[in-house]
């Protein structure tokens, strides 16, 4: 099971966060910074800590950071973590940092489709850009 | 000029960024939310965050409440809230208006306003009650866009109590001719079923219809569903095998439209899920596993991509063919691909190989042993990720025989480990596989000198009291405990001597515990020596006050003699002036003890830490004093949250710890299960006056249980056994020639060594003889007797795994688990004199009236309707038919004939007739048959009453019921089970329900399996549920008893309750309506407060403290079972919210 999805940046600043597990606001911010200092401290894609495990992918200054559960299998959310960049990509058409932050909303969208309390509901791209391509649509006509 | 250039510049990104996609390049970044982001940006310290994140929020609070602020600014203030959330500072005042903007925008600025509400909310927020009727208008509205949209939040949250609200016109959803919202609904059902299972109990036949959908979504959409049914409940989804399996077949044979490919890998995610269920179905059952052998290896087969994705899919399938029930040729497949694994350069591959090995070893050590070399040079990889998983791998494998070269290594990874995380978990590991398989006592005491110097004092408290037991209770020969005792104190005599200050207060305690107890053992040690040594460490500047306590007890263990008698007194001039109390207790005991010898003997006898000690919690000795006090006009003892509280109004000042600075999730829950009953508590004291006590507990913990304990947990060993057998003797031989037994055990030839072996290589090889020792079936008997000879030698082992470990472990559960199987024996008993065996009587009145409905049906029914008071005993059918119309509306697959509820109760047990009863439930019926159940509340148990009817005309023979759960205790009461049912009649079957594990609702699964008079042979399935209230009997004590229970049990669980207010004594009122609906006992209600005891059906109490505050009732729980506070406290809102 995937416990939360975050994107931070090499300086440890939160790009986007989302929790499937119930974390308190205040916890958050000292979670986050903790896990930027072990993924920072380490040049390999996966970490272990004892509650949950750690997957994570660095693109450029952006690392991607998902905890998953003991019983997860860690290579297929690495993958994940892929599809994903890939969606952005086929959306954003070439997705960098400054695209993530200023359309957070729209990621968020994106990732709502993919993933819904902790597990992967969807992994084709087509399909997980459909609703957003239909609102964009409305949105313009 | 300057300002131009500035805005030029900033805006690049963001156009080059945004250039060319679809529906962008709105945003500017000279807006408010690309000011804020741009400041983000630029951040350079927290503190500079905090000032921009807070006029940020208050410019947002500005605006959102501005009448006129559209519905479009209104969707950029919730992303900037949304980014100030993340960032950790609470935007609470924007949560209504998320949910309005969710009611009021239209497409992109409803969505948000969702997406915003699912950001913000969580699950069981009040607030999220105002989105039902949103979710409801946009569930009907013609525009798909938003049924979409609604139906994506219904599956990420939704209040549980509205689910029946929206539930039909979700279902629906689930014809809708878009793919993409019956795919939804699909999800919004599974949401559904995760909170609210009972709520869609009925539309199982629905999610079969969209395993079958025709688009591939769907269908994956309700493996979601089977996933976690077919967890819960393997048994009933085995007919779907085939199914799950031709899914299989299909999509690893590239059936799939080519967009469901993830670099032409068909539906990677969507494999990996069948796998899944496919090895929850074939666990353990032959046939069922039978079905999946194909596809299975055709997964092998297809998988040969060089990608990750396929790698993953790989592990996958080795696990799922390590799960269900084996197949050589299969698991020869398996283990290659593990093995491919574990070879790979790659850092991630190897880690999966490793995690497939300690899974696969449980099943099969043989695997390691070819995996040995790569093993051990996984164990000196750079890489620390890789070196964990390792040794995670090899403490799987531990056994007597390689225990310490495997214990050497975790040590020497400890030694190097700066994680703290890391470091608890190894040093729990050591100390567990120390205690175990220890070879001998040095090597014991040396492992746990490095245990205890490693791990300091974040290790988990009970190592070094389980280590403290072990050494007070001794094993089996009398000379054997004095080697060890010796041994140790010998050891710790020598670590004092050297550098005492580096050693971890932890450790300290635990030397100076032993150098009391034993250290008269050592011939020619004088007292005085060790005296002057624990003397020592009272000087020292990071010795903690606690620490010295235990010294200082230890101290007057051993001071004898007049050097002692000044030494104690100089003790006393020194420290008797010490702020600390115990401190200053400790130093007049040793005052007193060492002046006068007898008394010591008689308060410290020597050699008695196995001694049972009682230990007297209330302090009852103290009542003279306390009333004597109290007379003299003393003020009277507040409990120590009483006392919190008062302070906390008094100064208005929050006296609550502060949160730690890591969530608790990330703690680690895997060594929850090492705490022991006898957990040593030392720092947290029952209330203020009993610190005293605590401490004195502290050290007396090990003697408050007199059980012999022997060495270790129980458990693993047993499993473990057989694969012991092979022996010591043949250790170089099959290991440090791979080649040769590569060809011993054929299967496993490509372990992949070079034959001539270079220098280097052959270290490794005899590290892994030492490693991998004892392992492997392929040792011979003849080597039986030496390998015997091993667990032999080291005694305690032997019998430590096997019956007096398991036994002392039941035993040393306090005295409550005792008291609870009396109470259990005697409840049978009882039941056993006054329940007659089944009735069959036959009801003529009776109509065998058919319902058409399936064969064989899932029934649950929730039994929480309120129990029908029957006063009458002797009262006819008829009346009750009355009483069960009005309130009974059983679930939807009721039968025509509807009396049949007043008819069954007629069935009751005559001796259960005069009892209240809850109403009977129609729990799932075939065309035969039809169960119904209720339960009876008796003073000392409560009965479960089965009931079942057969409708036909013909005879059902070979009745079966079985019944399980996790929270419960059945037994069943009837003396001899009914075998048949005869035609148009009614059998009853009793049982005996008791709390196993305390929730809010328990629920019990079951069973019935019978033949039809063809011979065919049927099997139903039914649960039943039912509120923990009806086990809540009154517990009747008087003040005083309740006081004395009240400091027996130290966790606090505290809730504020609300206080009803239509009597004139609001406190009284409340009471009165928690007693009449939970049956709870009043205590005493004196002035504001009040006292109120209640028990579980076994006996085990539950008592709270009530007092009114500040409007509200402020309740304080304690119990010996942990959860029952918090379930009772469910209770206790309900009933006061229902009336």
């Amino acid at each position: 099971m995937i416990k939360f999805v975050l994107m931070v940046n090499r300086q440890g600043q939160t790009r986007l966060s989302r929790y499937y597990e119930p974390v308190e606001l205040s916890r958050r911010a000292a979670l986050e910074s903790e896990l930027v200092r072990v993924c920072l401290s380490r040049s390999k894609d996966q970490v272990c800590l004892p509650d949950f495990r750690l997957v994570y992918r660095q693109y450029a200054a952006l690392f991607i950071v998902v905890g998953i559960s003991d019983s997860e299998n860690e290579l297929s959310v690495y993958e994940l973590v892929h599809n994903f960049v890939e969606v952005l990509d086929k959306y954003f058409s070439r997705v960098v940092s400054d695209t993530i932050m200023f359309n957070l909303d729209k990621v968020h969208i994106i990732l709502d489709e993919m993933i819904q309390n902790g597990h992967v509901v969807e992994t084709n791209k087509s399909r997980i850009l459909a609703p957003l391509t239909a609102l964009d649509k409305m949105a313009d006509g | 000029m300057s300002d131009v250039v500035e805005k030029t510049l900033t805006a690049l990104p963001s156009l080059l960024s945004l250039d060319s996609q679809p529906g962008s390049g709105k945003l500017s970044s000279t807006s408010k939310l690309g000011n804020l982001i741009r400041g983000i940006t630029e951040l350079t310290s927290k503190h500079e965050e905090e000032k921009l994140i807070q006029r940020e929020l208050s410019s947002i609070k500005e605006q959102v409440a501005s009448p006129n602020t559209s519905m479009r600014q209104m969707k950029e203030l919730m992303v900037r809230a949304i980014y100030c959330e993340m960032l950790g500072y609470e935007a609470s005042f924007s949560y209504i208006h998320a949910i309005k903007l969710a009611q009021q925008g239209t497409v992109l600025e409803k969505r948000v306003g969702y997406l915003a509400v699912s950001l913000f909310l969580n699950e069981s927020h009040e607030l999220l009650l105002l989105l039902v009727n949103t979710v409801l208008k946009d569930l009907q509205s013609t525009n798909l866009i938003e049924v979409c949209m609604a139906l994506t939040v219904v599956s990420q949250m939704f209040p549980k109590d509205m689910i029946p609200a929206i539930l039909p016109l979700v279902e629906e959803k689930l014809t809708h001719p878009k793919e993409i919202i019956r795919r939804k609904a699909v999800l919004a059902l599974y949401k559904f079923y995760l909170i609210a299972p009972n709520q869609v109990q009925h539309i199982h036949n629905k999610f079969r219809k969209a395993l079958c959908d025709k688009d591939p979504g769907v269908m994956t959409a309700s493996l979601h569903i089977y996933l976690q049914m077919i967890k819960e409940n393997p048994e009933g989804y085995k007919d779907l095998t085939a199914s799950f399996v031709t899914i299989l077949k299909q999509v690893v044979g590239g059936k799939l439209p080519m967009d469901f490919n993830y670099h032409s890998v068909p539906a990677p995610w969507l494999q990996i899920q069948l796998l899944r269920i496919l090895s929850l179905l074939g666990k353990d059952d032959q046939s069922t596993s039978e079905m999946m052998y194909e596809v299975l290896d055709e997964s092998l087969r297809r998988a040969e991509m060089n990608h990750n994705i396929t790698y993953a899919i790989l592990y996958e399938c080795v696990k799922s063919i390590y799960t269900i029930h084996p197949k050589a040729e299969l698991l020869e497949k398996a283990a290659k691909c593990i093995g491919n694994f574990v070879l790979s350069p790659k850092i991630n591959l190897k880690y999966l190989g490793l995690k497939a090995l300690t899974y696969v070893v449980q099943q099969d050590a043989n695997l390691a042993l070819q995996h040995q070399l790569t093993i051990i040079e996984c164990l000196d990889h750079s890489d620390l990720v890789i070196k964990r998983e390792t040794l995670e791998l090899l403490f799987r494998i531990t056994n007597a025989q390689n225990v310490t070269v495997i214990v050497e290594k975790m040590l020497e990874f400890l030694r190097l480990s700066k994680d703290d995380y890391t470091t608890i978990d190894l040093v729990g590991k050591v100390a567990e596989l120390a205690e175990k398989y220890a070879p001998d006592n040095e090597w014991f005491i040396e492992t746990m000198n490095t245990v205890f110097s490693l791990g300091g004092d974040m290790m988990q408290p009970d190592i070094p009291n389980s280590f403290l037991r072990l050494l007070s209770e001794g094993f089996d020969s009398t000379e054997e405990d004095r080697q060890l005792r010796l041994f140790a104190v010998d050891s710790y005599v020598s670590l004092l001597q050297g550098e005492p200050g580096r050693l971890p207060q932890r450790f300290l305690q635990v030397i100076s515990w032993v150098l009391g107890e034993y250290s008269h053992l050592r011939e020619g040690l004088e007292p005085a020596t060790t005296l002057r040594l624990l003397a020592k460490l009272l000087d020292m500047k990071h010795t903690s006050s606690e620490t010295k306590s235990w010294v200082l007890l230890a101290m007057s263990k051993l001071c004898e003699g007049p050097d002692c008698v000044s030494l104690a007194q100089e003790l006393s001039e020194r420290h008797g002036g010490s702020l600390d109390t115990v401190l200053r207790q400790r130093v007049q005991e040793l005052r007193h003890l060492s002046e006068d010898a007898e008394l010591r003997a008689s308060v410290l006898p020597r050699d008695a830490a196995q001694e049972p000690l009682e230990v007297d919690s209330s302090l009852s000795f103290l009542d003279g004093f306390v009333s004597e006090a109290l007379s003299a006009g003393a003020a009277p003892y507040k409990p120590p949250h009483q006392r919190q509280e008062e302070l906390a109004q008094a100064k208005a000042l929050s006296l609550e710890p502060y949160g730690l600075s890591l969530p608790i999730s990330m703690s680690s829950c895997s060594l929850a299960d090492r705490q022991s009953p006898t957990l040593l508590s030392m720092s947290s004291g029952l209330s203020g006056n009993s610190t005293d006590l605590s401490h004195k507990g502290g050290s007396t913990t090990l003697k408050l249980d007199g059980v012999k304990r022997v060495w270790g947990k129980d458990g693993y060993l047993a499993q473990k056994e057989p694969v012991e057998e092979s022996a010591q003797v043949e250790v170089p031989s099959p290991l440090c020639s791979p080649s040769r037994q590569g060809g011993a055990d054929s299967t496993h030839s490509q372990t992949p060594t070079p034959t001539p072996t270079p220098e280097p290589e052959k270290e490794k090889q005899q590290l892994a003889s030492s490693l991998f020792v004892g392992l492997g079936s392929q040792s011979s008997v003849c080597l039986m007797g030496k390998s015997e000879q091993t667990p032999q030698r080291f005694r305690r082992k032997a019998k430590g795994q096997g019956s007096s470990s398991g036994a002392s472990e039941q035993i040393s559960n306090s005295h409550y688990s005792t008291q609870s199987t009396v109470d259990n024996l005697l409840c049978n008993n009882l039941l056993d004199s006054t329940v007659t065996s089944d009735l069959a009587v036959s009801t003529p009145e009776q109509t065998p009236q058919l319902s058409q409905e399936v064969a064989t049906t899932n029934g649950t029914c929730d039994a929480e309707q309120d129990l029908i008071e029957e006063t009458d005993p002797g009262n006819s059918p008829s009346l009750i038919r009355a009483n069960s119309t009005v309130t009974a509306d059983p679930p939807a697959h009721k039968d025509p004939d509807r009396p049949k509820d007043s008819c069954l109760s007629s069935h009751l047990p005559a001796e259960l007739a005069g009892l209240s009863h809850s109403e009977i439930i129609p729990l799932c019926s075939s065309q035969n048959l039809d169960l119904s159940a209720c339960h009876v509340q008796k003073e000392d148990a409560l009965l479960l009453v089965i009931f079942i009817e057969n409708s036909s005309d013909s005879d059902i023979e070979q009745m079966l019921l079985q019944t399980e759960s996790d929270e419960l205790e059945v037994s069943c009461v009837t003396d001899s089970p009914v075998e048949a049912v005869r035609s148009l009649s009614v059998s009853v079957y009793q049982y005996s329900l008791m709390v196993k594990r305390p929730a809010a609702h328990v629920a019990l699964a079951g069973t019935a399996s019978y033949q039809l008079p063809s011979g065919e042979s049927q099997v139903m399935q039914f649960s039943y549920r039912l509120p923990l209230t009806s086990f809540i009997r009154p517990l009747c004590v008087s003040t005083e008893e309740y006081g004395t229970l009240w400091l027996a049990f130290s966790q606090d669980t505290k809730q504020n309750l609300a206080l009803l207010n239509d009597g004139q004594d609001p406190l009284t009122a409340t009471l009165d309506v928690l007693k009449n609906k939970l049956q709870l006992h009043v205590v005493d209600i004196i002035g504001a407060e009040g006292i109120v005891a209640c028990r579980l059906l076994q006996g085990q109490p539950c008592l709270m403290h009530c007092r009114v505050h500040a409007g509200s009732l402020a309740v304080w729980l304690r119990s010996p079972v942990p959860d029952l506070p918090d379930c009772l406290l469910y209770h206790c809102q309900r009933a006061l919210q229902e009336h």
